[in-house]
């Protein structure tokens, strides 16, 4: 149970916060009363009589999608639990383990820290938008060859990665590891291993990843 | 099928199919997010309900109270499971603290409290209305502070003899012209699988169906009928792929129990995740050890005495870290002697974690050899050539049933290059970079468990094997597949393979790198049951029937497989049993670990640079997934060398870092290229398919490798896992 004592707080922390115990003012209150949200006699946040609702339109591996979500649906449980896309994992749920992957306008984001109603209008890939068991895509096929996962739950988040990933050296983007910021990023296995190290493989599958993004990027050179 | 005399020529031995390195056959499940996790089975149940777990947040104690009215009034809340709702239940035997706690609190995140909702957000919005008022009390959390007190566990059949003596050690050790004797200590370690632990539970009637993540479905099964206290036949258990396992879903957890009585709760199916941060207290964990070895050699190198004390703590009723027992069988020596003992801490439950016992054993072990190696002036390849043993040291009359230790020895060291080790340390620089070798020998014992698979042949001539085995990870869909297509005489394309599901025949599961050997020596007994069926109908003698490219011939005639079948489906089923060839013989299986690493001379940051594992365990079933196992389990012994440790609040007693940002695993940036040879080798004492685990194999002695590889770059002797920059910093040679 949290305990917040910010006088200042607002509907939005509030709201962050989830249900609370808060010192509100009388004013406060009547300000958070129009919002649906209550105060007991002693000040302790009673939830709303229903979750706040709202709409968002967004293209899911190509096909538009209008979903009507609690307005604390991440994106990766709008993916998982309302449009039952469960390729995208959830390993963590804060952004430690890279599990949950995907391509939104072609750049890979952890859906769990991004809420699904930030998304109205993008442009959403994930996993199974890549390809499918009859007809993968060129790195789902690498991972195949080169056996590169062995449970399979962190597989889908290190495809998409290593898929956006060829992208950023594609577009200059410099990495950590980068010798010259201004010059082409190499597809070294240094950079690779940089690029890719949001991405944990518990399995320890890593060797064997590295070898299949390094066959994708050559067979693309 | 009771196997019980050393194996012959069988089928098995053609290798069209087994050992080949196939991929594996659910890789375009996997690798396109189509196969289905424990918290995925969307078509399974409809109307599902979500439950989210409320952990303890004290270590030991007793709930005075919990206020639940706040969160049973919140929006979508259906039902609030806890101890005091739930109604008596049992305890699974294989569980050391219950499933749900309350009023006592044994560990810090016991399960306490399940909010069950409409959805995953106003579950876990509600659980935080939840208010558990304690009454904590004090509790043993220090194992360093616990060591004094700690009493000779239990044995067990896990545990092997507590205390072993051949000789006089102690006379022995003190005649000897070389010894050492020195500590090591080993974390906490958590294992971290990528998919925390997930249940989805459904009642039919008094019916329990549950989708979930096992590794031992059986095993869940009983101690899940156990824990609800109703039969074992009403239960069902399925769990076809599991995101990572490593020991921590051997036993049943609380997801499984509170998902079970969420559903019934609310009359509705409910499932369950464990939240990533309540995963290393709420579950179980591999014991931190400390670990005090004795060497005694002549000043030739031969071992006269040896000895092996390790302390750990657990639970009340809970049992030891077996780190010693590697000790026992690994190198000669005729005095020798070791010891288990174990404190009682109010810790989160210890238990198996990847190669138990062996793990932190050898990550000991393999270090002293390093530092005794270091005193006679002898080479540490060398020094462990010249203390092999082909017999039990403690019982000379019993031989391994195969141990080319030497070769994997021999083999490593000329491939990684190790006669350009310097021993003197600190004494190769690349720049900025301070470079070592290390190595470590690697072992892990073989063992063998009952095993049974079903096998079906229908009138098209494909083959369906059904087993309660699960796949972790470790390729068991593909091995199988192998098994019986090898058997039947068939492509792996005309084999489908059902794992995971108590309705299936009951498997040895996934543990101890037993799994591989013992699954598919079942699947074996299945196709030999199968074969002879197939060649009674076709009045065929099944001793002269040769089953290949989809025909079973005899002399000049051949007919296709599925001609057996075309009056209806042929289902045969057996199990593996074996006598006492793991009596007459120790199964073991043998390796050699090499580690490059690199120390910046100034910051004292430690990179792997190369790595090299030589692994010797009978036929390999598939040489690329199995080299995975190696790969994976070398990168866990990197993650145990240089950053695992699941850090011990002493006074509030809990971990920590609960999370994967606090818990440190090696990211793709740690691990280099890493090579792996398997031995050409079969032991035909093992099984019928002459294979032996590898899974944990190439875990043990990797962290010692890559600690001997440091010291090695540096001079610098760290005792203390894991090897981070403070341990060592302030001891690294001046900077010139």
């Amino acid at each position: 149970m949290h305990r917040l004592s910010n006088p200042g707080l607002s509907r939005r922390d509030v709201l962050a916060a989830g249900a609370a115990t808060l010192a509100g003012s009388a004013a406060s209150r009547d300000a958070l009363a129009q919002e649906g949200v209550n105060l007991d006699a002693a000040g302790t946040l009673e939830a709303p009589s229903q979750p706040f609702h709202d709409t968002v339109r967004l293209t899911v591996n190509g096909v538009i999608r209008e979903l009507r979500l609690d307005t604390r649906t991440t994106l990766l449980d709008a993916l998982r639990e309302h449009l039952h896309l469960t390729g995208t994992k959830k390993g963590c749920d804060h952004g430690q383990c890279g599990a949950c992957t995907v391509l939104v306008d072609g750049v890979r984001i952890n859906a769990c820290l991004t809420l699904a109603l930030m998304h109205e209008g993008d442009d959403i890939t994930t996993i199974e938008g890549l390809g499918t068991p009859e007809n993968l895509h060129p790195m789902q096929a690498a991972f195949v060859r080169h056996d590169g996962y062995q449970c399979g739950y962190c597989t889908p988040g290190q495809i998409c990665s290593a898929v956006a990933v060829l992208k950023e050296v594609d577009a200059g983007i410099p990495s950590h590891v980068t010798h010259d910021i201004a010059g082409a990023p190499a597809l070294s296995d240094e950079e690779l291993r940089e690029r890719m190290s949001g991405n944990i493989c518990r399995c320890g599958a890593y060797s064997n990843i590295i070898d299949a993004i390094t066959e994708v990027a050559g067979t693309r050179a | 099928m009771k196997f019980d005399t050393p194996a012959t020529t069988n089928p098995i031995d053609a290798l069209k199919v087994v050992g080949q390195p196939i991929d594996r056959i659910d890789g375009p499940l996997k690798t396109t997010g189509t196969a289905p996790y424990a918290y995925e089975h969307h078509g399974e149940a409809e109307n599902v309900a979500y439950g989210h777990v409320i952990g303890a947040g004290i270590a030991k104690g007793r709930i005075a109270g919990i206020d639940t009215a706040a969160a049973g009034r919140a929006p979508g809340v259906l039902a609030i499971v806890t101890a005091a709702t739930a109604g008596p239940l049992g305890k699974g035997k294989r569980n050391t603290a219950t499933l749900l706690g309350g009023p006592e609190i044994q560990h810090y995140h016991q399960a306490v409290a399940l909010v069950v909702a409409e959805t995953f957000e106003q579950a876990r919005a509600a659980a935080e209305l939840v208010r558990i008022d304690y009454l904590a009390e004090p509790g043993a959390f220090d194992l360093r502070a616990a060591k004094g007190s700690a009493t000779k566990p239990k044995e067990s059949g896990q545990t092997g003899p507590v205390d072993t003596s051949v000789g006089d050690f102690a006379g022995a050790f003190a005649r000897a012209p070389v010894s050492l004797d020195t500590t090591y200590t080993t974390p906490d370690q958590s294992h971290m699988m990528m998919e925390p632990h997930a249940s989805l539970a459904l009642w039919e009637g008094d019916r329990l169906t549950l989708w979930t993540s096992s590794q031992m479905i059986d095993w869940w099964t009983d101690d899940l009928a156990a824990t609800l206290d109703i039969p074992k036949k009403n239960v069902r258990v399925v769990s076809p792929f599991i995101g990572g396992g490593f020991g921590g879903k051997l036993f049943l957890r609380a997801d499984a129990l509170l998902a079970a009585l969420g559903a019934r709760a609310a009359g509705r199916p409910v499932k369950v995740a464990l939240h990533r941060p309540l995963v290393p207290n709420n579950t179980t964990h591999r014991p931190a050890t400390v670990q005090r070895i004795r060497i005694g050699a002549t000043r030739e190198g031969d071992i006269t005495a040896i000895a092996h004390e390790s302390w750990s703590g657990d639970l009340p009723d809970g049992g030891p870290e077996t780190a010693v027992n590697q000790t026992r069988l690994l190198y000669a020596g005729a005095n020798r002697m070791t010891a288990m003992r174990l404190a009682v801490l109010d810790l989160p439950e210890g238990n198996s974690m990847r190669a138990p016992g062996e793990a932190p054993g050898m990550m000991a072990l393999e270090i002293a050899m390093d530092e005794m190696a270091e005193k006679l002036r002898i080479d540490p390849v060398e020094f462990r050539i010249r203390n092999d043993t082909l017999v039990d040291p403690e019982k000379p009359g019993r031989p391994f049933s195969s141990r080319p230790f030497v070769e994997c020895l021999r083999l490593g060291a000329d491939r990684f290059g190790w006669s350009r080790r310097d021993p003197q340390p600190a004494r190769r620089r690349e720049g900025r970079w301070l470079v070592g070798l290390g190595m470590a020998a690697a072992f892990r014992n073989n063992l063998l468990m009952t095993s049974a698979a079903r096998v079906r042949l229908d009138a098209e001539g494909g083959v369906t094997v059904e087993t309660d085995m699960t796949d972790i990870g470790t390729g068991s869909y593909t091995i199988i597949a192998q098994t019986a297509a090898e058997m039947m005489g068939l492509p792996v394309g005309r084999v489908t393979v059902r794992l995971g599901d108590s309705r299936f025949p009951v498997s040895a599961g996934s543990g101890g790198q037993f799994g591989a050997n013992n699954a598919t020596a079942g699947v074996y007994a299945a196709c030999v049951k199968l074969r002879e069926e197939i060649a009674r109908r076709l009045g065929f003698n099944s001793a002269d029937a040769a089953f290949v490219d989809g025909e079973v011939r005899s002399g000049n005639r051949a007919i296709p497989l599925g001609a057996a079948a075309a009056e209806g489906e042929i289902v045969a089923e057996d199990a593996i049993e074996y006598g006492d060839l793991d009596e007459t013989y120790q199964q073991s299986t043998f390796g050699a670990h090499f580690v490059e690493a690199a120390v910046d001379s100034a910051t004292g940051e430690a990179r792997v640079r190369r790595m090299l594992a030589v692994c010797a365990a009978g036929r390999i079933l598939n040489p690329k997934s199995a080299r995975s196992q190696v790969i994976g389990a070398m990168t866990m012994g990197v993650g145990a060398a240089l950053m695992e440790h699941l850090a011990v609040d002493t006074r509030r007693g809990f971990f920590v870092n609960h999370d994967l940002a606090g818990y440190e695993v090696p990211v793709h940036a740690d691990i280099p290229h890493q090579e792996v040879v398997f031995l050409d080798e079969t032991d035909p004492i093992s099984s019928p398919m002459k294979a032996k685990g590898v899974g944990e194999l190439g875990l043990c002695g990797v962290g010692a490798a890559v600690a001997n590889a440091i010291y090695n770059a540096t001079g610098v002797r760290v005792r203390d896992y894991p090897i981070t920059l403070d341990t060592y910093l302030d001891r690294l040679p001046e900077v010139a």
